[in-house]
């Protein structure tokens, strides 16, 4: 356990390699990349929610000039019905080829049809306009209640409920049905002196990365093929990409730009399997860029969903049972990650019995993918309502009831195993001692407190440490860096190393330079790649060593290695020495970490939000917020404090005025940063940063995931806050003013 | 937008005929930040852009007899800088203030805002508030409309092609009188006005109104002048009771839709509320003059 040790490099908050390159505008991004004879590719987007599509004529397009090449479904290689795995999510082959391009139905407004690669993007565009589309208008459904009513139109004539007891023999927009439980609700429901129970929505939300999806790619006469993207996972785009077109994964290189953002929306595929298929047919490399509107109609938000959750307590605050039913949009196919809001929802308090039902359901929006925690927010955000409703009803003060009811080490979750050492009840603890949970609140305003928890995940990192002969080294990892992992990974080596973090060089390999490493995503970078980082360190001090042994005629393990010197008795050796020499003891070194990181630790977060509305039009403003969280060990400060505070401005957006507007026939009608409202830096106070050291004892230096935790208290930190501000209960999401008035107004 | 042409004039005269001796359509470009954005998205036929911004007269404000004398495309960012203008009309500078961003401000002005005519445009209802008149320059000579006058429709105003809007005047203010200007976002920036008021009061030593102009904007195709709210505050004190009946005024005029950026019943509401709470703000700033 590192909880006593010192750190030299760890824990500092040294400047991010990748720094320089972004302020002074040099950092290539997914759009950045243009090659000799390059053309464009632009795609046809639905304009319906729900058609068929009848015919389709090219004809006019094609005889455009300077028209290159049409991409449609029928240009993918027969797709298998298999699920790949895609940084946090799966998606079903078929599914994933049909929403990139429609098969023969249109299923959300914006779904792509077909592409056009041509000389320039004009032409492109003109082109479109060229497409001869037949189509038969069918009524959308858009909401959760519509898409499970029994007559409502069916998005897929194959899609049969899973996980019924009996499989239905007629097609619904029910994609699959899970339950988690343990002990015995009912039970749980008679010891309680109060029940709460109450019925949540939230609305579809986009993650707002500020960079559109982008790419260039070239399939080259010879069978080889290279796609440069903007992408959280370049093995994953790699592992899509070449299932849908059917190539060897040695026949495509996948080389991940700079990126600006993607909280679990760059996960997945869209354009690039297209653009590739418009290189093949026409010989040239192709470049392909969404726009914002694109970006908003067609790439994957999360879910919206409608939740009931019932908890009942003890006078004395001891929570009996909790029970919750969720309906999450998968948008126009299955796979909303509701399971996640099953395991998720109740997992931050330690009761015996509990019982949760979920349903995986289609509605004609565009298929929903990660967004940080997927899941977790809409489910713990109906949980935390609810709790924090059971303390104000028995008077308990919301931290102290939810330290009475704590998971902890050992705790039973939902899901399965028991949880090891996690830093619950020290975040609780560091909100409840914090001066703004002493601070005095004044009329019109409330404050809102908020538990969250999120798994993370490990799996498999690949690093090679490469020496140099001056001493200095590069760290190749496979894992694009989103929110300053290469600082972090710099430093890690430089403690394991002995050795300071500029002498260390990290970099993003392609996926040829570096073997398989899974995306970025569930928090796994700096726990799983940062191991692997680790063990590549280890690995060049085990050579440094052998090859200093080898000089001074001694064993391997008869030398120390310490601060970037080998010692033996009088005998020393720098870095730079033994590197210098390798050329006569046996060639240049270089580290290895190859690994599949189990022992992921937790992350529990704590928030603290206060607001202040303005009952005449239902404006509310956030005066003060504090975010905890459980970093295990940050390993650099400032990064963990901007994971905490990214979290809590996306979580507070999607509390007050984030929703994707639907017109009734199924158009997006906010599809831009104008309308589609996320915070501004005015709309924000400073976020107060709490980190919480409570190790993780399955990483060498204790780290935990901490990207996406804090994202899941502040939907019920903000909501509840307004609601002890307005002095009515709030269950629907966005806290806009519209919806916030209307509460007030109703009430009146 | 294939722009064909880019012309840079330099007096209004020249302006004028580059507006009017031509086939092709024309476009008057101040700041540009309607106009740019408003050509990328609609690809239409072949424009002649001219470019007002070297026209001193154009781009200069001068305070005349205690009233404004506007350039129309004088940058908002020099506009709002400018404490005089600031010290007669309160209201009407927060209203340029609250246009876009910083970086939008260095380029755009208050008479763009009025050509562009959106119904959300932050400064017309503070001009209407303020009894602005507009000063068009065509071939046929000079003409003047009231600033109520001026916007007839959604982007459409009252000019031919070939007119120019060259001055933004309004009369000095009587004592005592003072304005405000209030919009609805639900943000705390760059957004869009989901409802817009704007109160001009003059006050008499003893407080009470005697006259009044209030405008309402983002709740009808245009921004409205209310002669009822105004006639709600004349002769009250500003108490409770003509505070309301403002407001309410206010609401009853408003004839809003409902968009993504707000419901039909939230914009009359809300109209409303900002109508009240501009008026005691505007009545304050009279009372300190
Ligand atoms: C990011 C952003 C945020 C914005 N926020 C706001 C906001 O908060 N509130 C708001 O009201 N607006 C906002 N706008 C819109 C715009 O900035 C304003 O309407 C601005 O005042 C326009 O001024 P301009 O000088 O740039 O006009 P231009 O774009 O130059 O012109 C606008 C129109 O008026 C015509 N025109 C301009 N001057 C004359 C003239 N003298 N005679 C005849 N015709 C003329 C032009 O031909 C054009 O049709 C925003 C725009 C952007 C890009």
């Amino acid at each position: 356990m590192s909880e006593a040790k010192q750190y030299k490099y760890i824990g500092t908050r040294s400047i991010r390699p990748d720094g320089y390159d972004k302020v002074t505008g040099r950092a290539n991004y997914g759009a950045d990349m243009s090659l000799p004879g390059m053309i464009w590719g632009k795609i046809l987007r639905s304009p319906h929610a729900h058609a068929k599509i009848k015919s389709i004529d090219t004809t006019k397009a094609e005889a455009l000039a300077g028209v290159l090449a049409v991409a449609s479904y029928a240009d993918f290689p027969s797709v298998a019905d298999e699920v790949v795995a895609s940084g946090e999510g799966s998606s079903n082959l078929l599914d994933l080829a049909n929403n990139i391009l429609a098969k023969d139905k249109v299923l959300y407004h914006g779904h792509a049809i077909l592409a056009i690669g041509a000389r320039t993007a004009a032409i492109a565009e003109q082109a479109l306009g060229l497409v001869e589309i037949e189509y038969e208008v069918l009524k959308p459904v858009l909401d959760v209640n519509d898409a499970m009513a029994a007559d409502a139109p069916v998005l897929h004539e194959n899609m049969f409920t899973q996980g019924l007891a009996e499989t239905p023999t007629k097609a619904s927009n029910i994609a699959a049905r899970q339950e988690f439980k343990m002990g015995d609700i009912e039970v749980g429901f008679a010891e309680a002196d109060i029940i709460v129970e109450r019925d949540f929505y939230t609305p579809t939300v986009h993650q707002g990365y500020i960079e559109p999806h982008a790419c260039t790619a070239s399939y080259d006469q010879d069978g080889q093929s290279m796609v440069w993207c903007s992408t959280q996972g370049h093995f994953d785009v790699r592992t899509s990409t070449a299932k849908l077109l059917n190539l060897n994964l040695n026949r495509l290189k996948v080389i991940a730009s700079e990126i600006g953002g993607g909280f679990g929306g760059k996960t997945t595929v869209y354009l690039e399997p297209v653009a590739l298929i418009l290189s093949r047919k026409s010989g040239r490399p192709v470049k392909m860029i969404m726009d914002r509107d694109d970006v908003f109609k067609a790439s994957g938000p999360g879910s919206a969903t409608r939740n009931w959750v019932k908890i009942g307590a003890k006078k004395d605050g001891t929570i009996t049972a909790m029970q919750a039913l969720l309906h999450y949009e998968a948008g126009a196919f299955k796979g909303s990650p509701v399971m996640m809001g099953c395991m998720t929802a109740f997992t931050p308090y330690a009761v015996p019995n509990m019982y949760v039902e979920g349903y995986d359901v289609v509605v004609n929006k565009p298929k929903v993918a990660a967004y940080r925690a997927p899941g977790a927010p809409q489910a713990e955000y109906a949980a935390e309502m609810v709790v924090n409703e059971i303390a104000d009803k028995l008077g308990i003060d919301p931290i102290d009831l939810r330290l009475k009811n704590a998971a902890k080490e050992g705790t039973q979750t939902i899901y399965g195993p028991k949880l090891k050492a996690v830093g619950l009840v020290e975040c609780l603890e560091a909100a409840k001692n914090s001066p703004h949970y002493q601070a005095a609140l004044k009329e019109n305003q409330g404050r809102g407190v908020a538990a969250g928890f999120w798994f993370n995940v490990g799996g498999q990192s690949s690093v090679t440490l490469n020496m140099n002969p001056d001493g200095t080294g590069t760290i190749v990892e496979g894992s694009p860096d989103i929110g300053g992992s290469r600082a972090s990974m710099q430093l890690m080596a430089a403690e394991e190393l002995g050795m300071p973090a500029e002498n260390l060089k990290p970099i993003i390999g392609d996926t040829e330079n570096v073997a398989f490493s899974a995306g970025t995503g569930g928090s796994r970078t700096t726990f799983a790649t940062g191991m692997a980082v680790i063990e590549a360190a280890q690995d060049v001090v085990r050579q440094l060593k052998e090859r200093s042994a080898a000089v001074w005629n001694l064993t391997a393990d008869q030398i120390e290695y310490q601060e970037g010197e080998t010692f033996s008795g009088d005998n020393r050796m720098t870095v730079a020495e033994i590197c210098a020499g390798a050329e006569r003891t046996g060639g240049q070194i270089t580290g290895r970490g190859n690994i599949n990181a189990r022992g992921a630790g937790p992350s529990f977060a704590v928030h603290l939000c206060d607001v202040e509305v303005d009952r005449d039009t239902g404006k509310v403003d956030v005066l003060r917020y504090t975010a905890v969280q459980d970093a295990g060990k940050a390993i650099h400060p400032s990064y963990v404090e901007g994971q905490l505070q990214g979290g809590a401005a996306q979580g507070i957006g999607w509390a007050l005025n984030e929703e994707y507007v639907y017109s009734a026939d199924g158009h997006m009608e906010n599809a831009g940063f104008l309308d589609y409202r996320i915070p501004l830096a005015s709309d924000l106070p400073m976020i107060d940063a709490i980190i919480v050291e409570v190790p993780n004892p399955f990483h060498p230096f204790g780290v935990r995931g901490v990207g996406e935790s804090g994202i899941i208290p502040p939907l019920a930190a903000t909501a509840y806050a307004v609601s002890q501000a307005i002095g009515l209960p709030i269950t629907d999401l966005p806290c806009s003013p519209p919806n916030v008035l209307k509460v007030i107004q109703d009430n009146a | 937008m294939p722009v064909v042409e880019y012309k840079v004039p330099e007096n209004i005269d020249a302006a004028v005929s580059m507006l009017s001796n031509t086939q092709l359509s024309t476009k008057v470009m101040a700041g540009g930040t309607d106009l740019i954005i408003q050509s990328r998205a609609q690809s239409s036929d072949p424009l002649v852009v001219v470019d007002v911004k070297h026209i001193d007269s154009m781009m200069a404000a001068v305070i005349v007899d205690g009233g404004l004398n506007l350039g129309p495309s004088m940058s908002c960012a020099q506009f709002t800088a400018r404490h005089d203008i600031k010290a007669i009309y309160p209201g009407l500078v927060e209203a340029a203030y609250l246009i876009g961003s910083t970086q939008v401000q260095g380029r755009s002005s208050i008479g763009g805002n009025l050509c562009n005519a959106s119904p959300a445009a932050d400064t017309i209802p503070a001009l209407i508030a303020n009894g602005a008149e507009c000063v068009i320059q065509g071939p046929q000579g000079e003409r003047i409309v009231a600033a109520e006058d001026f916007v007839t429709g959604v982007g459409q105003n009252c000019m031919a092609q070939g007119e120019l809007l060259t001055r933004i005047q309004i009369a000095a203010p009587q004592a005592n009188t003072s304005d405000a200007y209030l919009r609805f976002i639900p943000r705390t920036e760059m957004d869009i006005a989901v409802a817009g008021a704007a109160v001009s009061v003059t006050l008499d030593a003893d407080g009470t109104c005697t006259a009044a102009r209030v405008s309402i904007g983002a709740v009808a195709t245009t921004a409205l002048l209310v002669p009822d709210a105004a006639k709600a505050l004349i002769g009250t004190k500003l108490d409770e009771a003509a505070l309301a009946a403002a407001a309410a005024a206010a609401t009853a005029a408003s004839k809003p839709i409902s968009d993504r950026r707000g419901t039909v019943e939230f914009r009359r509401h809300v109209v409303g509320v900002l109508t009240r709470r501009a008026a005691v703000i505007a009545a304050e700033r009279a009372k300190e003059k």
